[in-house]
């Protein structure tokens, strides 16, 4: 039977966004395999949380274990395997976060699995599922077939919808055997890097800056305001330390895809391309007419962002 | 105490390179298209370089390709590093494969610490590491960051970025996570994967790029090793994505507004 298996990230007793959609992808999956939908939730503490993901229809493996309160994929991926040989799962995925992407391979290597990373969409006839995924920064699009018997993977979140609540799934306690004194991994510590705005990754709206803020990124956060917009920036702006390293939208900082990205004083380099070109409609504000940036917009604006962007802040407030 | 390394070159077609769908779909287009050693890569052998400058020891670097992957090889080694290990072999590599024929070489090199690109730009997994260390039963560090900036002063003074501990019995790694940095001790050997803030790597001197000519090179067969080598990840087609229709400039701020407004309906 091909069941799947979605393994939920949480936080602080909160399901993490991505989450979602990566449930509605493991719906689909299960929808298109005849199997049934399951979700392993990890952590110490989370009775709250598995209660709130048996929301989703599926039935909820819950690893509760002061073990497992930090995620560390050397204690998390044997828990996830115990759980999708137990849930008779064909199919284990995430998002494709941080924490998805440290630890499904984990998995995948203790279940002898093959596994895609940032899934698109999946393809194929009925239970022959093919996974669509960039390769390349994005530049290929490629169809893949996984040649083992447990296929692991990751999604993109933002092209799957976020799940809404359905049905009523059960909560089990999952079986937690892991031996603490054994981990040859310390959780040091973690620093939170705190923000008003909503997540790069989920939100409708980015507003991005490059080198040509000169590190003045007011202009770029006064419009995000008005927007309700996250922040971005291009590796430049990151290198030179103006602003913090998880802004960064581009093949090796973050991939977004919102329905709105202005990207202000920023040429264009492929590698920043790669990771906003999926955004529905692409703002570019920028002083050299020849940037790159132009060729990929929808509304290309030649002008200097430190008079256009406040102005266009200006009409945002104004028309409300 | 010093510590042995070994670090991964992965060759890759240069991030700068148009790439090309073929027609039919089976590959991308490799005519006129440049090489170079994935750029994580050279992150992490930049990082194994600042260790054996700070505690002593070996950097060993290794490639899994073709008989061209000894230029990526020979790179790292006129960066720095030691001695090379290319594993021969042309078939297609996942990081199935890839992690069980390192697998083989840390078996025989007993190496303190793996350190590996996250990801190669080129099938852009973001998986060896991974497997890697589940199948050695190890710790992983992921995604290796540091806090200061390339800029900083600890970045000139090209100072690592992955700490090894007073007693040498494990490295202190901080990783880029969502919203914010965490910290992990992992316990030596261990498996560390680069990020790209975690260094700025070095450019091969002249007498460098002379003494890598004299630096050793071993070459294996990837069949010899006894590693199954059939990819698990089977590409089927590939394809171009569908392009943008952009290009359209507007003249002001107003009239950009107004297309935002009225014709995209985005604000």
């Amino acid at each position: 039977m091909a069941n799947v298996l979605i393994v939920a990230e949480q936080s602080a007793g909160a399901v993490r966004k991505a989450t979602l959609h990566a449930i509605s992808a493991g719906r689909e999956l299960a929808r298109r395999t005849g199997g049934k939908l399951h979700l392993a939730v990890l952590g110490s503490g989370i009775g709250t949380v598995a209660e709130e993901l048996a929301g989703h229809g599926a039935d909820v493996h819950a690893a509760d274990a002061a073990v497992l309160e930090h995620p560390l994929a050397e204690s998390y991926a044997p828990v996830v395997a115990e759980i999708a040989r137990a849930a008779q799962a064909a199919y284990v995925g995430a998002a494709a976060t941080a924490f998805g992407k440290d630890l499904l391979p984990r998995i995948a290597a203790r279940l002898e699995a093959g596994m895609a990373t940032e899934v698109l969409g999946f393809g194929g006839d009925g239970a022959e599922v093919t996974f669509r995924r960039p390769m390349w920064a994005g530049n290929v699009l490629a169809e893949v077939e996984i040649a083992t018997a447990v296929k692991v993977f990751t999604v993109r979140a933002t092209e799957f919808p976020a799940a809404a609540k359905e049905g009523k799934g059960a909560v089990r306690a999952a079986a937690v055997s892991v031996d603490a004194g054994a981990l040859r991994t310390r959780y040091a510590g973690f620093k939170e890097v705190k923000s008003e705005r909503p997540e790069l990754t989920e939100a409708r709206v980015v507003v991005a800056g490059g080198r040509g803020t000169k590190g003045d990124f007011k202009p770029i956060e006064a419009l995000a305001d008005e927007l309700n917009a996250a922040v971005g920036a291009s590796r430049a702006a990151v290198d030179a330390g103006w602003v913090p390293n998880d802004w960064q939208v581009g093949q090796t900082g973050k991939v977004v895809a919102p329905d709105l990205y202005v990207a202000a004083g920023i040429s264009g380099a492929i590698q920043h391309l790669a990771g906003m070109k999926g955004s529905k409609v692409i703002v570019a504000v920028n002083k050299d007419p020849d940037a790159p940036i132009f060729q990929l917009a929808d509304y290309g604006l030649v002008a200097d962002l430190f008079k256009a962007l406040p102005e266009l802040a200006g009409k945002l407030k104004g028309s409300r | 105490m010093p510590l042995k390394i070994l670090v991964t070159a992965k060759r890759v077609e240069d991030p700068e390179s148009k790439i090309k769908v073929k027609p039919d779909g089976s590959g991308i287009v490799t005519e006129g298209v440049n090489y170079k050693m994935n750029p994580f890569d050279e992150i992490a052998v930049e990082e194994a370089l600042r260790l054996k400058e700070r505690h002593g020891g070996e950097v060993v670097v290794a490639s899994i390709g073709g008989e061209k992957s000894a230029t990526e090889i020979r790179a790292a080694l006129a960066m720095g590093a030691d001695r090379g290990i290319l594993v021969r072999h042309d078939g297609p590599l996942d990081p199935v494969v890839v992690s069980a024929l390192l697998a083989k070489l840390f078996e025989q090199e007993k190496p303190d610490l793996v350190i590996l690109g996250k990801q190669s730009i080129d099938d852009d997994q973001n998986q060896a590491g991974q497997y890697l260390a589940e199948r050695l039963g190890l710790a992983q560090a992921t995604f290796a960051s540091k806090t200061e900036s390339l800029e900083s002063e600890a970045e000139q003074k090209k100072e690592p970025g992955v700490k090894l501990a007073p007693d040498g019995k494990s490295v202190a790694v901080v990783r880029e996570v969502d919203g914010g940095v965490e910290t992990l001790e992992v316990k030596l050997p261990a498996v560390v994967t680069t990020d790209l803030r975690l260094n700025k790597p070095r450019f091969a001197s002249l007498p460098g790029i002379m003494k890598a000519k004299k630096k050793e090179l071993k070459e294996l067969q990837a069949a010899a090793l006894g590693v199954d080598l059939s990819p698990k990840v089977v590409l089927k087609r590939l394809e171009s994505p569908p392009a943008r229709k952009g290009g359209v400039k507007v003249q002001d701020v107003e009239e950009l507004w107004k297309k935002l407004h009225d014709e995209a309906k985005v604000v």
